[in-house]
Formats: C-alpha cells, sequence, structure tokens
C-alpha cells in the first residue's frame, strides 16, 4: 500500500483524490499556485506545498517542481489526476527514475496509447475493429484508391504530421478524391515539411461510447460503458451509464474488446477506450485509449459501486486487481453533468468570480463533486469545471427526474454557469428519448442557445 | 494620455503565438479598434481591442502576465 501521496492537480480532481486517498489511510500532499492558495485541495490535504505561479507551465505543469516537492515532502507516489501531467509519459518516466510510483500505466505505455499509429495498430493486433482506413502512412494515389474499398465516401484525408483539426480534408466521390489527395500531400509538405498522409472513413451520425478498464500488468476488467454522446466543440457536456443505445450482444462484444486490448498492452492502473458506435450499421469502431482517470469516472462508479480512484491507489501500491469480472454487475442507470462556469446564452463566454453562496444538492441518488465552497473566488487561469452533478436511479427516465430535482435544489450564486443548459436538455424530447449524436448538441444550441440565460444573482 | 483596460481578468499575451511578434511594440500608434494583445480566460482567448487612439503606446502588463479585471494594460499619449 502507498504510504503519502502528492497530488499533482488542482480542481475538483485534486479534491477527488484527496478523498480516496485519504479514505485509504494514505497521507495527501497537495501543491497550489499563487492563484490556489484559498483553493479546498490545499485545505483538506494534510500538507500543501507551494509550487510557483499562476501559469500552469510554471506550476501544474513544472515537472522538476513537483519531484522536488514529492522528495521535501517524503511521499512514496504521484497521482497526476486528468490534464496537465497525466498523459505525459516523460512525467511518468521521471517519476519512476525518482523512486515515486506514478500512479497510472508505466511510460510506455503512455507513449504507445498516446500515438494515433500505434495505439491504432495495437487495437487491430488485439482484434478491435478500428474505423477502415489506412494502417499508417499511404504510400501512393495507388494504395489510396485500395483503401476507398474499405472506407466508401465520405472519407477523410488527414496529414500524419498534423494534428488538432489540422491538415484535414473529405472527399465526398471519386472525383472529389482525385483532386483532393495530390493537394492534400502537396499542403502537408508544405504545412509540415512530411507529405505522409492518412485515410479514415467518415462516420457521419455517430455515438461517443467509451469503456472503462481496470488492469494491474497482466489482468484487467471493464467496468461497463458510458456513452458521452452529447458535446460541444468535442467537450462532453453530459455523460450516462449505462448507454441504452447499445444491444445486450454489442455491449458484451465492445466491452470484451476493450478487456482485450488492455491485456494486450500490459496496462496496469485506470482507462478508458473510447469508441465511436455507427447506429445504422449497428457496429462500433475503436478511436483511443486514454491513460487516466476521466472527469466522467463517477457516473461509472455509481452503476457499479467501484470507487475507480481507490482502485488505482491499490493497484499502484503494488495490489493484484481486487475484482474479479464475475465481481461487476451494473445496476440502474447514472447521469453526470458539468457546471461549468461559462454562461450558456452568450456562446458559453467564461465566467470566473466569487461564489457569493452556495447551495449543494443531496438527497438519495445525488453525488455532488466540487471544489466549491461559499466565498471561493474562480481563478480565470484554469479551466472552467466547476461542479460535477451525479445523479443515479433505477431507469433512465428516473435519472433524468432526479437530475432536473437536483439541479433545482444546486444555486452557484455570483457566477454564471451551465446549469440553464441542462434544465433544458433533461425537458428535450430527443434527450430524453437518447435519440442523439456526437454532432447534434451543436445543432441544437444554433436554435436554443439564446434562452439558455442563466439567473445571477446578486 | 489614456489607458487601455483589461475588460476580464486572465492571463495577458502580447502576440498571437509564442513565435509570432507582439501585436504592438512600445513606441507603436495606435487606433481604435486595433488588436494590442489577447487575455487567456479560462482556457478561451479574446482580443483586446483599444477603444482609444494615440501615438507612442507603453505596455503596462508583460506577456504571459496575470492581471485582474480593470487593470491597466497599456498607456498611450
Amino acid at each position: 500500500m502507498l504510504r503519502k501521496l502528492l497530488v499533482a492537480n488542482r480542481g475538483e480532481i485534486a479534491v477527488r483524490v484527496i478523498r480516496a486517498a485519504q479514505d485509504l489511510g494514505i497521507a495527501t500532499v497537495a501543491v497550489y499556485s499563487d492563484a490556489d492558495r484559498d483553493a479546498l485541495h490545499v485545505q483538506i490535504a494534510d500538507e500543501a506545498v507551494h509550487i510557483g505561479p499562476p501559469a500552469a507551465k510554471k506550476s501544474y505543469l513544472n515537472q522538476a517542481v513537483l519531484l522536488k516537492a514529492a522528495a521535501e515532502t517524503g511521499c512514496d507516489a504521484v497521482h497526476p489526476g486528468y490534464g496537465f501531467l497525466a498523459e505525459n509519459a516523460e512525467f511518468a518516466d521521471a517519476c519512476a527514475a525518482a523512486g515515486l510510483v506514478f500512479v497510472g500505466p508505466s511510460g510506455d505505455a503512455i507513449r504507445t496509447m498516446g500515438d494515433k499509429v500505434a495505439a491504432r495498430s495495437a487495437a487491430h493486433a488485439a482484434g478491435v475493429p478500428v474505423v477502415p482506413g489506412s494502417m499508417g502512412r499511404v504510400a501512393d494515389i495507388e494504395a489510396a484508391r485500395h483503401i476507398l474499398i474499405d472506407t466508401g465516401f465520405p472519407v477523410m484525408i488527414k496529414a500524419a504530421a498534423g494534428g488538432g483539426g489540422r491538415g484535414i480534408r473529405i472527399a465526398n466521390d471519386l472525383a472529389e478524391f482525385e483532386a483532393a489527395f495530390p493537394q492534400a500531400a502537396a499542403e502537408a509538405l508544405a504545412a509540415f515539411g512530411d507529405g505522409g498522409l492518412y485515410m479514415e472513413k467518415v462516420i457521419t451520425k455517430a455515438r461517443h461510447i467509451e469503456v472503462q478498464v481496470l488492469g494491474d500488468g497482466t489482468d484487467a476488467v471493464h467496468c461497463f460503458e458510458r456513452e458521452c454522446s452529447l458535446q460541444r466543440r468535442r467537450q462532453k457536456v453530459w455523460e450516462e451509464a449505462p448507454s441504452r443505445a447499445l444491444s445486450d450482444r454489442v455491449r458484451d462484444e465492445l466491452c470484451a474488446s476493450a478487456v482485450r486490448l488492455t491485456r494486450a498492452v500490459g496496462y496496469s492502473g485506470a482507462g478508458t477506450i473510447e469508441y465511436l458506435y455507427d447506429d445504422e450499421a449497428d457496429r462500433f469502431y475503436f478511436i483511443e485509449m486514454n491513460t487516466r482517470i476521466q472527469v466522467e469516472h463517477p457516473v461509472t462508479e455509481m452503476i457499479t459501486g467501484i470507487d475507480l480512484v481507490a482502485e488505482m491507489l491499490r493497484i499502484a501500491g503494488g495490489e493484484a486487481l481486487r475484482l474479479k469480472q464475475s465481481d461487476i454487475t451494473p445496476r440502474g442507470h447514472a447521469i453526470e453533468v458539468r457546471l461549468n462556469a461559462e454562461d450558456p446564452s452568450r456562446d458559453f463566454a467564461p465566467f470566473p468570480g466569487t461564489v457569493s453562496s452556495l447551495r449543494v444538492p443531496g438527497g438519495p441518488g445525488v453525488r455532488f463533486e466540487s471544489m466549491l465552497y461559499a466565498g471561493y473566488t474562480v481563478p480565470p487561469f484554469y479551466d472552467s469545471l466547476l461542479a460535477k452533478l451525479v445523479v443515479h436511479a433505477e431507469t433512465r427516465e428516473a435519472a433524468i427526474t432526479r437530475l432536473v430535482r437536483a439541479l433545482g435544489e444546486t444555486r452557484i450564486e455570483g457566477l454564471r454557469t451551465t446549469k440553464p443548459l441542462f434544465l433544458a436538455l433533461a425537458e428535450d424530447e430527443a434527450v430524453r428519448a437518447n435519440a442523439v449524436h456526437t454532432r447534434w448538441l451543436e445543432g441544437w444550441l444554433d436554435t436554443h442557445s439564446a434562452r439558455l440565460v442563466p439567473d445571477l444573482e446578486p | 494620455m489614456a489607458q487601455i483596460h483589461s475588460p476580464l481578468p486572465g492571463t495577458f499575451y502580447r502576440s498571437s503565438s509564442p513565435d509570432k511578434p507582439p501585436f504592438k511594440a512600445d513606441g507603436d500608434a495606435v487606433a481604435v479598434g486595433d488588436v494590442i494583445g489577447l487575455i487567456e480566460v479560462m482556457k478561451s482567448f479574446h482580443e483586446i481591442r483599444s477603444e482609444v487612439a494615440g501615438a507612442n503606446i507603453r505596455f503596462e502588463c508583460d506577456n504571459e502576465e496575470p492581471v485582474m479585471a480593470g487593470a491597466v494594460l497599456a498607456q498611450v499619449d
């Protein structure tokens, strides 16, 4: 078992990790920038170390200062949370080199799954369906024409050296493809100094479905799936478990494929394997693996009763997986919504400020994961997540009713938040029928966002 | 003499990316509507446009400096 843990993060996830460690009797050390002196994670940790100015690259991303804090406080482990250094293979290696347990997979596992081509190859090798397309770089236009047999149209042509949406072209038919392919190669060479291209089938209406896994380096189990199709600018806003879109047969195949991949890469810790699910074809395709705990992990905890962060800490402490697959059964339905400091009526403009008063929702089946307290000033330097409201009930319908009840109880005064978005979504027929896909919310917002005006209490 | 204030709290940037020159160098003239910097608030970027015209801009905030809403970013003659 770990003895003393440095929590290399801030905000609600730092609070979540500190709580899990303390529940296991592990001492905790928080870290904080100048902007976070009064933060909840600093108050509840057993110790706290100042690590620098507000800018993340000088504090929460500063590996040297984090390792020094761990050494000086006598920690034997580091939990990276999510974001910041959570998927930084060099940091995982640096922790190991400093004799610290990195609570997560090895640097090599992060590198493999963080590299899109390597991850896709690993998935393919483990018999996990991948989005039809090239396995790595396309040699030339002759080879590209062969790949079209698998992908069909529309097809995406991507610069191998691109990223973040840059260097992508979509061809809707063969004529467009014949024109676009050489242009894309020339552009990629000019923009990135590398004319290499990938090809991938475009799935226009897909759901985002992901499987939670736990591995101990040898064995692996899944904790069923989450559906996170409600997204804005590729950011999830509403997540649930299980997915109502899957048949039992497809769910079994999906979860089994996630376990195969987790085992195949010798994965250790908690991870999430993300898929696109195409309703029309009733097929799922691997997209990527996230080698960390995710924001939306609580919906899985609510339906399985497993404390995923505690399991991460136990595995990092050297224990073998305590859970057999047959021990893990889903019960009921859980929904999480992300209450962000953003004004949904004004294109989600950020709204940092001071929480003048706070009323937290409660009662059966309600969980409020947050770092807020009355009088807390939300700094402008980090992300806008204020709280995750998580509800659990016997059915999806009952969970939505409970969500509306809990949102009504929630009052975060002094800030504008995304609460009106969730009240409106909970009333929407398409959401209630789960007739959604990953591009659905952006279209809905075009016609609905103007009336999502938050109450702003003085 | 006039001041240009930050309408938002956040992190002030003088250029659009680290490898680009600053929007304005000390001593430049400024017209109404000119972008003089960016403020990053919760990972989103907002252009700061001057509401005044003048000569000889002098920055009171460094690149990547944290600022409060209302902070003086620059002065112009």
